[in-house]
């Protein structure tokens, strides 16, 4: 029994203290909000970017165009179905909206996922490990055009639908916004964790990461596991595209290329093929970014994420959380 | 999805017919012709490079055979998907056919709606097709076979059809406990999708529950049942063979494929080993084809053994008279010098 509250209580009061320990280097409720949004979105992506890592040992550079395109998504069903122009008071409508923006970007995000998957990726397989890698920037340069011919250069609003209504915390200012969104992030990745650490899917996907081989010997369908891990990856893509752009209020084209960047350095810092290391490497970069920020660094804040990439890279390859997914028998 | 399910006429669980395969100019498997009867241990033997592997793999339905077939359960494998370039011209036709008939309806009644609303259902088959490509790839494949260009062998495929099998090299997912290695084996008995797990439908919830249950029988079996919660790698060599075999177990197998099941054990393993794999045959009433280099082991629990040298079939028949045949003696011992 003991051992057992040990290992539930152990993380819990870790991620507590740690919070604590952000919030004071951080100044206050403000930044620390600011943190938590930004974490929750590199997070998102950089659990694409690690499970398809983990699954098929590729490093998909359109990951981060993914999300654009998710956030662009978002943008569309807000402005065009549902013709929102400006804030929701109505809390019962606010969530119905969300859920009707949410839900079907992250579908249609995740059909793109396996359809670029299947027509790009697979047939690419049985290739040398360089010509996927060329694919995904090839993939990516076409979302970024898709996005940039039909919405064209600038920078397209998105609907402002929450209500600027902000309460007292600690001295600080916190929007409903934000920590609606950080709740929504950190409910998918629980979520994640449910579904790859306890199902009968999960743990296809799993078994195919550590030897696809044998896997498929066990009579796991390796085609459909991978199509379903493309399938999360690129949906959670999309949730963090529809956060990206209810939080900030705009949309470009080119927005997922320094974002996807980020979201790789913190899968890369949280060990890549690992979904809990991505997970922490996201509110890692993201307390780099807004600590920089806060210091009065702000331009230096990426000369800082990138610098601890290399340091990751030099003395730590294997990221924070070391083992991986993907580790071979 | 040729390894179909029903049983031929006379039980064979599976036979090999005139076998050859051939790497190029290298024959390293020789008109062999092998046959599993229902409930027995079969064996295959020979030295080391005596193409027992390739001849193996031809069985487990991975390599297709240059000549020669081999028939599971009645039915002839192919490993080789036939003419895959077919695979998406049959996914994308319906939808081509849905335009020509678009383009059709405009022709004939030049109505701007009535187009639109064919073209939308071709767009509509076609997200269909492809959707049943990934979320019921069942149907997909059923759907393939019935227009006569999907035929596999595919090694998920054969485990559905009843085919289990352990590695030579343990192969275990080692980042992963006991318990989960034995329900990765179980995949194809399961039957909980995407939705169910997102949803975690009560029906999820009941099946994931039941094949904890039923995987820790499957350790139970093998000897294991203490260890569930351990971490592959952390088990011991011997352990790690015998969790290979709950693995395969768990699948339910008509037929067990064995690749050295003890190698690199020490002697008091290898017995305890040899005794499981004939108490496996008797309480599962499955078939199981051993393939060994070490003589010993096969002896005491072979209803048939086959003896292959440089590919070639050399002797068969019971233990006794196999032990007994000059040309395997040579084989194993060289030439005595006379």
């Amino acid at each position: 029994m003991r051992p057992d509250i040990v290992r539930v209580l152990q993380p819990i009061v870790i991620i507590a203290v740690s919070l604590v320990v952000v919030w004071l280097l951080l100044g206050g409720t403000q930044q620390f909000m600011n943190f938590l949004t930004l974490g929750a979105i590199y997070a998102l992506i950089a659990l694409g970017y690690t499970m398809v890592y983990g699954i098929i040992e590729l490093i998909n550079f359109a990951h981060g165009d993914l999300f654009m395109f998710g956030a662009f998504v978002a943008m569309w069903i807000l402005t065009v179905p549902l013709g929102m122009t400006g804030a929701v008071d109505n809390p019962l409508q606010l969530t119905v909206i969300l859920v009707v923006v949410m839900l079907p970007t992250m579908i249609v995000m995740g059909l793109l996922g396996t359809f670029i998957e299947r027509f790009a990726y697979r047939p690419l397989r049985h290739a040398p490990r360089l010509a996927p890698l060329i694919t995904a920037i090839g993939v990516s340069f076409i979302l970024q055009n898709v996005i940039y011919s039909v919405f064209g250069p600038s920078p397209v609003n998105v609907p402002q639908v929450f209500p600027l209504t902000r309460f007292e915390f600690l001295g600080g200012r916190v929007s409903f916004l934000s920590l609606f969104m950080v709740a929504i992030a950190v409910f998918l990745m629980v979520l994640l964790q449910l579904f790859v650490g306890r199902t009968r899917l999960g743990r296809a996907m799993r078994s195919t990461a550590q030897d696809r081989e044998a896997a498929e010997l066990m009579g796991v369908d390796i085609n459909q596991t991978i199509a379903i891990t493309f399938f999360i990856a690129a949906a959670l893509a999309g949730a963090g595209g529809t956060i990206q752009g209810l939080y900030f209020g705009s949309v470009q084209f080119n927005l997922g290329f320094f974002v996807g960047l980020k979201a790789f350095t913190a899968a890369v810092l949280g060990g890549i093929g690992n979904t809990t290391g991505a997970a922490l490497g996201g509110f890692v970069i993201a307390f780099i970014e807004v600590f920089a920020t806060q210091l009065g660094y702000s331009r230096w804040s990426e000369v800082a994420v990138f610098t601890v990439l290399i340091l990751v890279l030099v003395f730590r390859p294997s990221g924070i959380l070391g083992q991986q997914l993907g580790e071979r028998a | 999805m040729s390894a179909a399910t029903a049983d031929p006429g006379n039980g064979t669980i599976l036979r090999a017919h005139r076998v050859t395969k051939a790497f190029g100019g290298l024959v390293a498997v020789k008109e062999v012709d092998l046959e599993i009867p229902p409930t027995s241990i079969v064996s295959l033997i020979g030295p080391n490079g005596a193409g027992k592997t390739t001849f193996f793999n031809v069985i487990a339905g991975i390599l297709d055979p240059t000549s020669g077939h081999v028939e599971f359960r009645g039915d002839r494998m192919i490993a080789r998907p036939i003419r895959t370039w077919f695979e998406p011209v049959v996914w994308v036709t319906p939808s081509v056919v849905a335009g020509v008939i678009s383009v059709l309806v405009y022709l004939a009644t030049a109505n701007a709606d009535a187009t639109a609303l064919a073209v939308l259902a071709a767009i509509g088959l076609l997200i269909v097709m492809f959707l049943a490509a990934i979320v019921r790839p069942r149907w997909y494949l059923r759907l393939l076979a019935t227009a006569g260009v999907f035929r596999s062998s595919r090694p998920n495929d054969m485990v559905k059809a009843g085919m289990g099998r352990t590695f030579q090299n343990i192969r275990l997912f080692a980042n992963m406990t006991a318990l989960e290695n034995v329900q990765v084996g179980m995949h194809t008995k399961m039957r909980a999708n995407a939705a169910d797990a997102l949803l975690s439908t009560p029906r999820a919830r009941a099946e994931e529950k039941a094949s904890q249950a039923r995987a820790r029988e499957f350790l139970g079996i093998v000897g294991l049942r203490g260890r569930a919660g351990e971490l592959a790698k952390n088990l011991p060599y011997g352990d790690q063979r015998r969790l290979e075999l709950a693995r395969a177990l768990a699948s339910e197998p008509t037929l067990l494929l064995l690749d050295e099941p003890t190698a690199g054990m020490n002697p008091r393993e290898t017995a305890q080993m040899t005794q499981l794999i004939d108490r496996l045959r008797r309480d599962l009433g499955i078939s199981i084809l051993l393939i060994e280099h070490d003589m010993k082991v096969v002896m005491g629990i072979s209803d048939r053994i086959y003896v292959l040298d440089h590919g070639e079939l050399i002797s068969q028949g019971s233990p006794d008279a196999v032990r007994a045949d000059p040309r395997v003696i040579e084989a194993y011992l060289g030439k005595p010098a006379s």
